[in-house]
């Protein structure tokens, strides 16, 4: 493994396989629901331009589509029709559809009515009048609505890679976990180019003379259909089992590539993220999934963990991190932040997650009850004391530790809370604590050693064996480069893991990663 | 050779034409005039099935209109528009060409009729291949003539053919239109609010008004013989214009002195009063010499011509 610091160059050329892949199947993924969206879309923009009084209702429906947000339209697909690319290709087809139906009207309708008049009058059948008039004088106007509908969906087929579907944003999120600049920006920069090559040419088109856009029509669904295809390229193969990882876990040391260095293990994987992951394997859609140990969807789908028998996951204590200025701003908060040192176990914090991940109940209320079961919890008090700012990364387990603080916070001292909760992945939320944007958050060792400090393979060897020597190895780092203290860890360990669903672990006779790997090798 | 039987048509609670009834012959133009809203659009939108009328039928030829599919009956039907309704996206012969298209003529008998075409019209070759825009609106309006003309119907339809020219270009192109051999042997149906034009290029002439056909004859029965306080409260503004122009000289022959005396201006007894007129006031002669009606030629000095017309109009 390379330990130098990387060049953006350096790392496209190390992954350009992977880059290319990706980029073929983010064009993919972008023309098939462009085409679909076209082949919905004009004739219903031609229909609502006949029958105005249609009009209102489908523009707004079509408007409502685009309101939702990307993320909660893929989340409904899944029930629907699972993950990978089927949802992805319909929430693109989707979020498409508003620019075609939208600049279709507005094309045909606004064309001069004696023009219109003029066809009819000279013999024209409808069809005639469609083809040979309509169409070709609403064309401008048309693929104005697609060259929109496409930059729309080269930067919404980033999500893709959230439920498998693959794409640039597998890169994207990947680095955004990471805390890995070069592979976000071997994401972004290709998809930022993507849309604008794309944009470029079809403005070209959109200039072209107009008699030539007669042709260029006759060619244009061919060239998108072609575009479409490369989709199917890079999923050209397959295994016996299929392994479903986020984006944070392929990049990771002790994530996919410690699994493929240290066991030599060669499975089929798609990007997905976690939320939608265990439900996946629990439906059978994915065998194997990375997961953490103390996930409330565990027992909740039926799960086992894998038995990490060449401890490649380092321990994941989790602790809360609290940046220098904020100790020193707020007195009372580090030991009111260490009421809570020891007091989650294992099994404890995944009762809660299962709590909140499974039966759905609010993570307040979850935070509460535990408080009170403790009997550490304490009615609010003024709040007149300063804000302490609190972040938390995207997942249940964050949130109920987020709101268990607040409430310590709130119940002990007289300082104000404000939470600002679904912080992304690591990176984003670390980078908010470095720059001041909160006060503390709940980090985890492991990713303190491996995702922010990027300890050295050997380094990261020595260290993880032993839950202390990874906690007193990050303390010291994180105050030494960034002045952020380590408070004591709050007692489980969130590790990483794979998981198999418990009924197919035992057909395969599948207990350990070692065992996983002789299975698929066979 | 078209047969108009009680025609109505109703938007909604709106009477736009009702119970019209007309008949015109083979070769002849006949003109529907009223200010806008009458109903003589909705009439002639009628006649080639661009608007479905409430009631009443329509026969040109002898045949129902409603026999035949609209795309078919409007292939036999030229249609010229205000706005001359040139396709944008096509050139200039594309555009004349679209009938011929629909009929499925090969592209050498295009050609030729479009050459011809191009020559009457006063349109030069080289506009062939811009487009509609690039083009003077007298020109668009011609190319829309061209346009209606290609396939040579024996029905034409024109509604408000040079409503959008300016007045010099519109006299010049009336002008042109009422001398082209193309157009007299058409029975044309023409709608205009002009009552100049109407007077000028009509055979035959409609005045309607809420929808009703109020009257309809030659030029000068509607001058002469109004029905109503309407179609002469309608005229009366330019009356006398209209009058000089409506007026021949073989109608007053009969009072002109029985006299010959070379001149140097003649004039065809077929002319207007209004076209000696304009001779006397030029300057060009103290009298004319009328000739044409099969005998022998008579002179006439200005307050002959007066006092002969003066006799007419109180016949």
């Amino acid at each position: 493994m390379n330990e130098q610091r990387q060049t953006l160059l350096d790392f496209m050329r190390e992954q350009s396989d992977k880059l290319l892949s990706q980029a073929l199947e983010h064009i993919g993924l972008t023309f098939i629901s462009l085409l679909i969206a076209v082949i919905i879309g004009l004739p219903l923009g031609i229909l609502i331009a006949r029958r105005r009084n249609l009009s209102g209702t489908v523009l707004s429906l079509a408007g409502i589509l685009q309101t939702i947000p990307s993320i909660a339209l893929l989340g409904f697909m899944i029930p629907v029709l699972g993950i990978g690319p089927k949802p992805a290709i319909v929430a693109l087809l989707l979020y498409a559809l508003l620019p075609i139906i939208q600049n279709t009207y507005t094309g045909v309708i606004g064309i001069d009515a004696s023009v219109k008049e003029a066809a009819l009058a000279m013999g024209m059948s409808r069809w005639q009048v469609l083809k040979k008039v309509e169409l070709p004088l609403a064309m401008p106007v048309i693929l104005a609505g697609v060259r929109t509908a496409t930059v729309i969906n080269v930067g919404v087929a980033t999500l893709a890679s959230y439920i498998a579907a693959g794409g640039l944003g597998e890169f994207i999120f990947g680095g955004i976990s990471l805390n890995n600049t070069n592979m976000i920006l071997a994401g972004a920069i290709p998809a930022a180019l993507l849309a604008l090559v794309f944009d470029f040419l079809l403005s070209r088109l959109q200039k072209y003379n107009l008699k030539k856009v007669k042709t260029g029509l006759a060619v244009l669904p061919l060239v998108v259909l072609a575009l479409a295809s490369l989709y199917f390229i890079p999923s050209a193969y397959g295994s016996k089992l299929t392994a479903g990882f986020t984006p944070e876990f392929m990049g990771r040391q002790d994530g996919n590539l410690g699994l493929r260095s240290k066991y030599g293990l060669k499975i089929h994987t798609v990007v997905i993220n976690d939320a939608v992951m265990y439900k996946a394997a629990y439906e059978k859609k994915l065998d194997v999934i990375s997961g953490y140990s103390t996930d409330g969807r565990l027992t909740a789908y039926d799960l086992i963990v894998l038995d990490d028998d060449k401890h490649i996951f380092p321990p994941y204590y989790a602790a809360p991190i609290v940046s220098e200025q904020a100790l020193v701003k707020f007195p009372e908060l580090e030991q009111t932040l260490n009421l809570l040192a020891g007091k989650i176990t294992d099994s404890i914090m995944t009762e809660l997650n299962y709590r909140t991940d499974y039966l759905h109940q609010a993570p307040e209320k979850v935070a509460e009850d535990f408080l009170k079961q403790v009997g550490l919890y304490k009615p609010a008090r003024s709040g007149t004391g300063g804000i302490v700012r609190i972040g938390s990364k995207i997942f249940g387990e964050q949130y109920i530790l987020a709101h268990i603080y607040n409430m310590l916070i709130k119940g002990y001292t007289d300082y104000g809370v404000s939470t600002k909760t679904g912080l992304g992945g690591t990176k984003i939320c670390f980078d908010a604590l470095a720059n001041n944007q909160i006060d503390f958050y709940p980090e985890y060792t492991g990713t303190g050693l491996i995702a922010i400090l990027q300890a050295p393979v050997k380094t990261v060897n020595s260290l993880t064996s032993d839950k202390n020597k990874t906690y007193n190895f990050v303390k010291t780092e994180f105050y030494k480069r960034y002045r952020i203290k380590w408070l004591t860890p709050i007692g489980f360990n969130n590790a990483y893991a794979l998981m198999m669903r418990q009924k197919q672990a035992d057909q395969l006779g599948v207990k350990s990663i070692s065992e996983l790997t002789r299975y698929l090798d066979k | 050779m078209i047969k108009v039987d009680r025609l109505s048509k109703h938007f909604g609670a709106i009477q736009a034409v009702n119970e019209v009834s007309l008949e015109i012959n083979e070769g002849e133009t006949f003109v529907l005039l009223g200010t806008s809203g009458c109903g003589k659009t909705t009439t002639l939108k009628m006649l080639n099935r661009l608007i479905e009328p409430t009631s009443g039928t329509i026969f040109i030829n002898g045949r129902n209109i409603n026999d035949q599919s609209p795309e078919i009956l409007r292939r036999s039907i030229g249609y010229v528009l205000q706005n001359n309704g040139l396709f944008p996206h096509y050139t200039v012969a594309e555009n004349i060409a679209v009938v011929p298209r629909l009929l499925k003529w090969d592209d050498k008998k295009i050609r030729n009729r479009t050459y011809e075409l191009l020559e009457k019209l006063h349109l030069s070759s080289g506009e062939l291949n811009k487009y509609p825009n690039k083009l003077s609106g007298g020109q668009q309006q011609r190319v829309g003539l061209a346009r209606a003309l290609i396939a040579d119907p024996p029905v034409l339809l024109m509604d408000e053919p040079l409503g959008a020219l300016d007045n010099v270009t519109r006299a010049k192109i009336q002008a042109e239109f009422k001398n082209l051999d193309e157009l007299k042997r058409k029975t044309i149906v023409m709608v205009t609010h002009d009552i100049q034009e109407a007077f000028e290029l009509g055979d035959r002439i409609g005045i309607m008004d809420k929808g009703v056909l109020v009257q309809e004859g030659v030029p000068a029965d509607l001058l002469f013989k109004p029905a109503n306080n309407f179609i002469s409260d309608f005229l009366h503004e330019q009356r006398l214009q209209l009058e000089l122009q409506s007026v021949k000289l073989a109608d007053i022959w009969d009072t002109f002195p029985n006299v010959v005396q070379q001149s140097s201006v003649t004039v065809n007894a077929k002319d207007s009063l209004w076209h000696a007129m304009e001779i006397f006031t030029s300057g060009k002669a103290e009298s004319i010499q009328v000739t044409g009606t099969g005998v022998a030629s008579r002179s006439i000095t200005l307050e002959q011509l007066m006092s002969a017309y003066k006799n007419y109009r109180h016949e």
